[in-house]
């Protein structure tokens, strides 16, 4: 992978964990604001597997097993991210995270 | 080492049987008193479950005594070997493990096995075993006699590793678990307030003589860079002795040692316990504070001979210390009532006869009267157990008399323990006590103690005096007590050995044959046990040139002397039973200081023990524990409490701002690693 096409990698990667994190700011609805977050994680994924390809190769595979890794705990995490999801929305008709601000001082 | 395979594994066989037999009774003993009681419901009386806590209490006892047969055997194969084996005087069985072996300290699980243990584990295991086998027929009717029997087989276990280990940390296994048992039993009508209390009273005075065996074995291992007690033995001959007066490394050590003696052997100033250990069942007095455990002080004493012999000083101690013991409780025991405290101080003047003669240097002397005190005194005890008995728990002397006919045959295997006690005897012809007593006496003399010897002979003349008036006012003249007349056997009697309301029969009773049959064999020993010369059999364990005493006239003064005794106490309570009120009446201040018991508990209780809990109480709880420290704890949680007070604020509950958080964090730490660091 030549220097310039990793450089663009990583720019896009960037780009992509910028979205999510925006989003996860700016979004009020929970089903959004876990979407970005999954798009955070796959931003990652893709930084890491530029490194991987550029400084890795041709043993070093670190990088790519570890985004197995990322993929693994990102479906678990989904299972119960939504679990959670649909339990707060039997108890209080809504998806607005700012209605969930019982835990406070 | 004696490569022997009989000599190498019988010890540990005669160890680990009464251990198995604790470790079963104790955890079956439950189940097995409900089967019993559950198949008695039915009416059922004969079968193996309805008599499951009489087989129990014949396991405990089949255990001591396979014990007492290793124990024999092991002996027998060891004098078997010795002559072949020139220069060899013990064998050191190993169980080829070590309990703890770091840096320079090696302790192997092996025990010393010599003529010096040879006599202890088959005192111990001989007449433990019949105490066991007493046993069975005195706590016949207690509700809890199989968890009776699993704290006697326990307490043989800890005995026998106690004189049988063949390192001081192993011995002191041995001298603490002993100390538990004797609690334990001490205290096993634990629902009798003043049984709990002369437990706990037993066990805290012989903590402090424990500290002092602790700190004598660091010190004697920083000494010697040994634990193990032949090579202690061989390290200290190599060395000087020290003179006398001086108070060198080795004296130190002595003197620690001799204060954990002092708290096992019932010594002054730690001897207040063992008075108060009568309230434990007849049989553990017998056992535990007669014959066996409090011997053990003892057993240490001559076991260190090596040790004591370098250090005149310390000896000095241990003999003015077992004079002093012998008269005060030989005194107090003049004015007792209750027919087990006379037992109990007659066992502490004893004692200091054992140590008088280690101090002046006999120690195979000591140990042969620990030999043949083990057999009288644990017969008058069981002898005593027999009267109170037949009297449904009578213990107040005041209340007897007048028993030689009613119950014939514990009398006169009483009066052989009662004589053998007294050392009556001539020439080559006489009972136990007799030997040993004698060969005390001539030894104090022989080393040049003539007022220890003073000592000695006037606590021989008070032996002989309150033994023959316990002697005539249970077995004399008429009987004062109200047993025949009155209905008896109502629940009211306060009786120590709470036994007697379960039995069937009314009246003066004898025992029964498992009670007669320990005393009848215990009166034998009391006869003939003399006449195995313990002090030459020892000699060779004991490595120290004991006195030699030749004194052909000594044996008519000690006649004298126990003759005077037995005839005062004869005149006094016998002929004329109305002088020994007017005699006290006229002594009243001397019968008040003995009736005290020269104030040693009253001494205690004003100073230690007012000091201890008056300074826990108000400085030590109230001070250090309630302001100090728990006012630092609290404090710190009042801080805590009032900042968060404020702080708590940060918690806003908006989900989104938490992220916000998160997210200036991680910047912020990215902003440090690329660019600051």
């Amino acid at each position: 992978m030549t220097e310039a096409a990793v450089q663009h990698a990583l720019l896009l990667s960037a780009l992509l964990f910028a979205v999510g994190a925006l989003g996860v700011f700016i979004r009020r609805n929970l089903i959004t604001i876990f979407m970005c977050v999954e798009l955070m994680l796959n931003a990652v994924n893709l930084a890491f597997i530029a490194f991987s390809r550029s400084l890795g190769m041709p043993d070093g595979l670190d990088g790519q097993v570890l985004v197995f890794f990322v993929m693994t705990v990102a479906a678990a995490e989904a299972a119960v991210g939504l679990a959670i999801v649909i339990a707060l929305h039997r108890h209080k008709d809504t998806l607005d995270v700012d209605a969930f601000s019982l835990l406070k001082w | 080492m004696l490569e022997d395979p009989l000599v190498n594994r019988l010890p540990f066989w005669a160890l680990w049987l009464p251990l198995v037999g604790f470790i079963v009774l104790s955890l079956f003993g439950d189940w097995i008193r409900d089967q019993e009681n559950e198949a008695r419901a039915k009416g059922d009386t004969s079968s193996l479950r309805a008599r499951g806590t009489f087989w129990a209490m014949v396991m405990g006892c089949a255990t001591v005594a396979a014990a007492f047969v290793f124990s024999a055997m092991s002996v027998w194969r060891l004098m078997q070997l010795l002559p072949g084996h020139e220069g060899l005087r013990f064998s050191q069985p190993y169980l080829g493990f070590e309990w703890i072996d770091v840096g320079g300290l090696r302790l192997p699980l092996s025990l010393l096995l010599d003529p010096l243990s040879s006599v202890m584990i088959l005192v111990v295991s001989g007449v433990g075993g019949l105490i066991h086998i007493y046993s069975v027929g005195y706590m016949a009717h207690d509700e809890e006699r199989v968890r009776y029997f699993s704290y006697l087989n326990l307490f043989t276990f800890f005995m026998l590793l106690l004189v049988l280990g063949g390192n001081l940390p192993l011995m002191f296994v041995g001298w603490e678990g002993v100390g538990l048992c004797s609690y334990l039993l001490i205290g096993f009508w634990y629902k009798k307030q003043s049984a709990s209390d002369a437990g706990k009273k037993a066990f805290i005075v012989n903590r402090i003589g424990d500290a002092g065996f602790i700190l004598g074995m660091i010190l004697a291992f920083h000494t010697f860079g040994s634990l193990d007690l032949v090579e202690i033995a061989e390290t200290v001959a190599s060395k000087p002795a020290e003179a006398m007066g001086e108070i060198g490394i080795l004296t130190t050590i002595a003197l620690l040692f001799f204060i954990g003696a002092c708290g096992k052997s019932a010594q002054i100033p730690l001897h207040v316990w063992l008075p108060d250990a009568m309230e434990g069942p007849t049989p553990v007095s017998a056992l535990i504070h007669a014959a066996t455990m409090v011997t053990a002080g003892v057993y240490m004493v001559a076991r260190l001979g090596p040790l004591y012999a370098h250090a005149p000083t310390a000896m000095a101690v241990v003999a003015v210390v077992g004079a002093v013991t012998a008269l005060m409780a030989a005194t107090v025991a003049v004015v007792q009532t209750d027919i087990k405290r006379v037992l109990a101080y007659s066992t502490v003047s004893q004692l200091g006869y054992m140590f008088l003669a280690c101090g002046v240097g006999a120690f195979g002397v000591g140990i042969f009267h620990l030999y043949t005190h083990a057999f009288f005194k644990a017969l008058l005890f069981l002898g005593s157990g027999s009267v109170i008995h037949a009297l449904s728990g009578e213990q107040d002397m005041r209340k007897m008399g007048g028993l030689r006919s009613r119950i014939p045959k514990t009398y006169w295997t009483f009066v052989a323990g009662w004589i053998a006690i007294m050392g009556i005897g001539l020439g080559s012809v006489g009972f136990a006590g007799y030997f040993s007593k004698e060969e005390i006496l001539g030894s104090a003399l022989a080393a040049h103690w003539p007022w220890l010897f003073g000592i000695a002979l006037l606590t021989a003349g008070l032996t002989a005096f309150y033994m023959s008036r316990m002697m005539f006012l249970t077995f004399f003249g008429l009987y004062r007590g109200e047993l025949e007349e009155a209905g008896h056997h109502s629940a009211g009697h306060g009786h120590a050995d709470a036994h007697a309301g379960s039995h069937g029969h009314g009246g003066i009773h004898e025992s029964p044959w498992s009670m007669l049959g320990p005393l009848v064999a215990l009166a034998a020993g009391s006869i003939v046990a003399g006449f195995i010369h313990v002090p030459a059999f020892v000699a060779p364990a004991v490595r120290v040139e004991a006195p030699e005493p030749h004194f052909a006239w000594l044996p008519y003064l000690a006649l004298l002397v126990s003759g005077a005794g037995i005839t005062i106490a004869y005149y006094l309570y016998v002929m004329r039973p109305e002088l020994p009120g007017q005699v006290s009446a006229s002594l009243r201040p001397f019968q008040k200081l003995l009736e005290a018991k020269y104030y040693f508990d009253d001494v205690y209780n004003a100073f230690a023990a007012r000091i201890v809990v008056g300074g826990s109480d108000r400085t030590l709880w109230k001070g250090v524990d309630t302001a100090l420290i728990d006012g630092a704890v609290n404090g710190a949680g009042r801080v805590v409490g009032a900042m968060s007070l404020t702080a708590r604020y940060v918690q806003t509950g908006l989900v989104r701002g938490y992220a916000l958080v998160i997210l200036g964090g991680a910047v912020a730490l990215l902003y440090y690693l690329l660019w600051l660091r």
